[in-house]
């Protein structure tokens, strides 16, 4: 019973990396445009797992408010990026990334 | 957490990727919890699963999905994304070993239950004017999502 694992913020910490490494290969390797944006949402809840833990170790709630307004911001984010969508679609009937090409040299 | 996380980078379907993302943010919700954050929580709740992930289902539907189904799932450069998401997760450990011991190893003190009068006071307070930004940036997103998302403009 000495001997308990207590779960400090080094876990949490790991759990935020852990996240952050899956949204980042999600957005990497996917093709479709839709699951590219939901990964980067997984990317902006690891930032903020990573926020409320920190606040949890200090004490004071600054990291907190903090993830709020990122969550806002991410709600911002997702409505514009997935109007930007909705015209792209309009123009080339695909959801495909590797379309997106007009730009290419 | 991180069984939704892998399902919604690697579901051929975008309908079940938005819901393991879904499962994915209600379990980072109960993390809160369990940081002792019930007012986070909620937001995340109310906002996150219930607004955004609302907002992507509502796009899915949209953009017809039959097409892109049955094509190959995995970009054109996956091998170079995965090699440089193996040396992103390189660094991570590398700042682990390096970093671990300056976190103390105890049991965190236990915090009374007036988080979310604590957390008003000082957004309404001392973050008064990241409010009032926040919500101009809604704003501004609203009208940009509108624009973006017409027929004509």
């Amino acid at each position: 019973m000495e001997s308990m694992l207590h779960i400090t913020t080094l876990h949490y910490l790991v759990l935020g990396a852990a996240l952050f490494l899956l949204g980042v290969i999600g957005v990497l390797t996917r093709r479709n445009v839709v699951i590219v944006l939901m990964s980067i949402e997984l990317i902006l809840n690891a930032v903020n797992l990573n926020l409320v833990a920190f606040s949890r170790m200090w004490g004071g709630l600054h990291g907190q408010i903090f993830s709020i307004f990122v969550i806002t911001d991410a709600a911002a984010e997702a409505a514009v990026g997935l109007g930007i969508l909705i015209a792209f679609f309009r123009n080339k009937e695909t959801v495909n990334i590797d379309e997106v090409n007009l730009l290419k040299w | 957490m991180l069984i939704g996380g892998i399902l919604v980078i690697t579901q051929k379907n975008p309908v079940h990727s938005a819901l393991a993302l879904i499962v994915t943010l209600l379990a980072q919700a109960s993390i809160y919890l369990m940081l002792y954050a019930p007012f986070v929580a909620g937001v995340q709740i109310i906002l996150y699963a219930g607004g955004i992930m609302v907002l992507f289902l509502f796009v899915i539907m949209l953009v017809s999905i039959e097409q892109s189904m049955k094509e190959r799932q995995f970009n054109s450069q996956w091998v170079v994304g995965t090699i440089a998401a193996v040396a992103l997760g390189g660094l991570f450990i590398a700042v682990y070993e390096k970093g671990k011991n300056i976190f103390p190893n105890r049991a965190l003190s236990i915090v009374e239950n007036n988080n979310t009068q604590r957390v008003a006071v000082l957004l309404y307070g001392q973050y008064m004017f990241a409010f009032e930004i926040a919500s101009l940036l809604l704003l501004v997103a609203i009208i940009g999502a509108v624009v973006m998302a017409k027929k004509r403009i």
